[in-house]
């Protein structure tokens, strides 16, 4: 436990310093965006509406959909831009970041403003007139300063907000306190995804105290609490970013992408720890999607990761027969350096294929040991998935191949379809190949004996850019061919299971003792 | 001092405000302007300081068209108060005070000089001028309202109502004060009311709105002397009655001492 919380506070000044740079700069884009609108419609119905409405809008966007429409949108401008001007700009990360975490924070800020605006007295604003002032004296020297305290209010709630959803950004690859909570999530450690959510409510509520201390000054018009609040929140920025700087003037290094399970943060450290051991730099960027995390390598923005050969071949190259193992590897790794010049550097040496699962008990009793036998019984089973297998073509594949029918269909995080399946939720889980919990469940797999799912080769990836860099390719190139599925279960075992569960990091090194590759 | 010619206002909705007005104010004169709310009076004068701007017609305000040039430089010569006061809630009296002056780029000392000579104008202590608006009476409110619409040394005043949510004693003793500092300044003011007594009391000269137009324009004694239209005269009757009344109670009780 203890170990636990001292690996997370080691953590701490990375995650807490770009959540703090990600959240300060959404506000701040978002207030002075927000600012000279919430002025225009205060000024005119017209504009009001509208604005309003969008902001509205925005709002009802579930804001894990907002963050991730980012990522397509600035894809494509970074694309027209480097046409256009030979410049492109990261897809990931930070900017997608910024931008809906400045489009979520605006809402509050624009309802409060033009609420405060148009609230202030009728008289006041015509005596304003009357003494002489221009508009812009009029809103600088009596409607501001009127104005201020309630909308003040308005970036409070903002800041709350932003800080909280600012947790997501981790989805699209951005650094901060969310990384806690989406591999907590994960690897089911618990207390690391305590130990996020409350360093994130920790720090909102900070931020929001303060805040309230700079609209008490204002409503009270006194400068003392103003200037407090003011310096303690520009202090705590510095402080904040600099562990971020002092990183950011070193060399960059490496970046290791991974998706959103343990096996994955798993193989992201194994290959972050042979290129630290070659001597260089190396980031880690975890919790991408699925097809986030190709095209990101794609485009350069990360440099290595781990992806499956069946998931290629049908998600990126939208391939929909299922060749022989060796024949579909062959072809995909040609197809993939000519279509996007990434490199194939080889297969792990293990599959993660997709499997339908049952309990064992279950099975028995039922007397299924194929997906043939399954498809007579599942009228009155339940499937339990992750987010992605049911609207993936394995799954058409195979509800194709065998006519599956299944009494209900439910989704779950990975974790979670684990404890479905165990706890009698649901019959049949689309489980994986290399993941340590079919044994430790006492589960099942399916054979596929019209070989209807795809196979999955772990493979690593190299970005275009690191395609001649003779370093990066050496260090990686030991890891090739050299990981059993049982090596592999036993490692992911280690971070799922429930009791002495180890970080990746440690099942990483012991990952790489056990095929002796350290 | 003050020309208005033929001006003319319709609001959005087609309601006529005011219906082909011509006025002539002189240097010095307190007018007063009398109708019922909704007359077009209140358009009328925002229309001379261009907190409206009229559909048709001319002001023109010491010879010079008021339309020419930006309308915040115009009200800065010009002083306004009103019924609301509007005073700023977030200053102090002095700022409230010395406002158009800063405006106008006086020296600081200069308007701190002037909002002291200001307090003693209309009669508040000095010390008020630390207070904000809302340590303030009614009465005490207006009288700073008053003291902001005069700082710049304006020499047309502009007073809507100013004194019509005041108790009685009050609005008498902030009347009789304000037409003093009118002579004393030597302005030229013009006063919107609805109250035919005030007008009386107060007025060189009256106009009397109904419906957007003009229907008399007289000294006040003409008023007491009868008019022809009937509105006027009911306008003008119950002020006399009022006055009729209160001298014969007053006869009445001198009759009762000297018995």
């Amino acid at each position: 436990m203890s170990e636990q919380i001292a690996a997370a506070l080691h953590l701490l000044p990375t995650y807490l310093g770009w959540h703090v740079v990600l959240s300060g700069a959404a506000l701040g884009l978002g207030l002075s965006i927000s600012a000279p609108l919430a002025v225009l419609s205060a000024r005119s119905a017209a504009v009001r509406w509208p604005v309003l409405a969008a902001a509205g809008l925005i709002q009802t966007v579930p804001s894990l959909a907002l963050l991730a429409l980012f990522y397509p949108l600035l894809l494509a401008l970074s694309a027209l831009t480097k046409s256009v001007v030979g410049y492109g700009f990261p897809a990931l990360g930070f900017l997608p970041s910024l931008l809906a975490l400045s489009l979520y924070s605006m809402l509050p800020m624009l309802r409060n403003g033009v609420t405060s605006l148009t609230s202030v007295d009728p008289a006041v604003v015509e005596a304003a007139k009357g003494v002489g002032m221009t508009d812009r004296q009029r809103l600088w020297q009596v409607e501001a300063p009127l104005a201020a305290p309630v909308a003040m209010a308005g970036v409070r709630t903002a800041a709350v907000w932003v800080i909280g959803t600012a947790t997501l950004a981790t989805s699209v690859g951005q650094t901060s306190l969310g990384d806690y909570i989406f591999s907590g999530l994960q690897t089911e450690n618990w207390v690391l995804v305590l130990f996020g959510c409350a360093a994130s409510a920790g720090l909102a509520f900070v931020v929001d105290q303060l805040l309230g201390l700079i609209e008490t000054g204002l409503a009270r018009r006194r400068k003392a609490p103003m200037l407090i609040g003011l310096g303690l929140l520009a202090g705590g920025f510095v402080l904040a970013c600099a562990p971020i700087l002092i990183a950011a003037a070193k060399p960059p290094g490496y970046v290791v992408g991974a998706k959103n399970f343990s096996e994955q943060y798993i193989l992201a450290d194994l290959m972050g720890d042979r290129l630290e051991a070659a001597g260089a730099r190396v980031t880690h960027k975890s919790d991408l999607g699925s097809v986030i995390a190709f095209r990101a390598l794609a485009a350069n923005e990360i440099d290595a990761y781990v992806d499956y050969s069946g998931t290629l071949w049908t998600a990126v190259l939208g391939r929909k027969d299922t060749p022989p193992r060796a024949q579909l590897l062959a072809q995909m790794t040609r197809e993939l350096k000519a279509r996007y010049g990434v490199e194939v550097l080889g297969p792990l040496g293990f599959e993660n294929a997709y499997a339908l699962a049952m309990r064992r008990s279950e099975a028995e009793r039922l007397g299924i040991v194929s997906i043939a036998d399954l498809s007579v019984h599942a009228p009155e089973l339940t499937l339990g998935s992750d987010l992605e297998f049911l609207s993936r073509i394995e799954w058409r594949g195979l509800q194709g191949a065998y006519g599956l029918r299944f009494r209900a269909e439910r989704q779950f995080q990975p974790t979670f379809m684990y404890k479905a399946v165990t706890g009698g939720e649901a019959d049949v889980i689309s489980a994986f190949s290399s993941d340590g919990r079919i044994a430790a469940d006492d589960l099942v797999v399916l054979t596929d004996p019209k070989g209807a799912i795809p196979p999955y080769d772990a493979v690593v990836l190299i970005a275009p850019k690191r395609a001649q860099d003779r370093r990066f390719r050496g260090a990686l190139q030991p890891l090739i061919g050299r990981i059993s599925v049982q090596a592999m279960r036993q490692a992911n075992l280690t971070v799922d299971r429930d009791t002495e569960k180890r970080s990746p990091a440690e099942a990483a090194r012991a990952l790489a003792q056990a095929i002796g590759a350290r | 001092m003050i020309r208005i010619a033929g001006v003319r206002k319709t609001f959005d909705g087609g309601a006529v405000a005011v219906d082909d007005v011509t006025l002539a104010i002189a240097k010095g004169e307190f007018r007063v302007v009398v109708g019922a709310s909704g007359s077009g009076k209140t358009t009328l004068l925002k229309i001379i300081n261009r907190l409206i701007e009229p559909d048709a017609g001319s002001v023109t305000v010491d010879g010079r068209p008021v339309a020419e040039g930006p309308a915040p430089q115009l009200r800065r010569r010009i002083g306004y108060a009103f019924q609301g006061v509007g005073l700023f809630p977030h200053l102090t009296v002095a700022e409230n005070i010395g406002v158009t002056p800063k405006l106008l780029g006086w020296q600081p000392a200069a308007v701190a000089a002037r909002v002291d000579e200001l307090l003693d104008l209309v009669a508040l202590p000095r010390a008020f001028a630390t207070r904000r608006p809302d340590a303030l009476s009614g009465g005490q409110r207006q009288r700073v309202g008053l003291a902001r619409a005069l700082a710049a040394k304006p020499e047309v005043v502009l007073l809507d109502e100013p004194f019509g949510a005041l108790d009685a004693v009050t609005r008498d003793t902030l009347g009789r004060d304000y037409r003093q500092i009118h002579e004393t300044l030597g302005l030229t003011t013009v006063m919107i009311t609805h109250d035919m007594m005030e007008a009386l009391l107060l007025a060189d000269r009256i106009a009397v709105m109904r419906g957007g137009r003009i229907l008399a324009d007289s000294a006040p004694g003409d008023f007491l002397a009868g008019h022809p239209d009937p509105y006027v005269r009911e306008l003008v009757d119950t002020p006399r009655r009022q006055a009729e009344r209160v001298a014969a109670l007053a006869a009445q009780s001198r009759g009762m001492g000297a018995a």
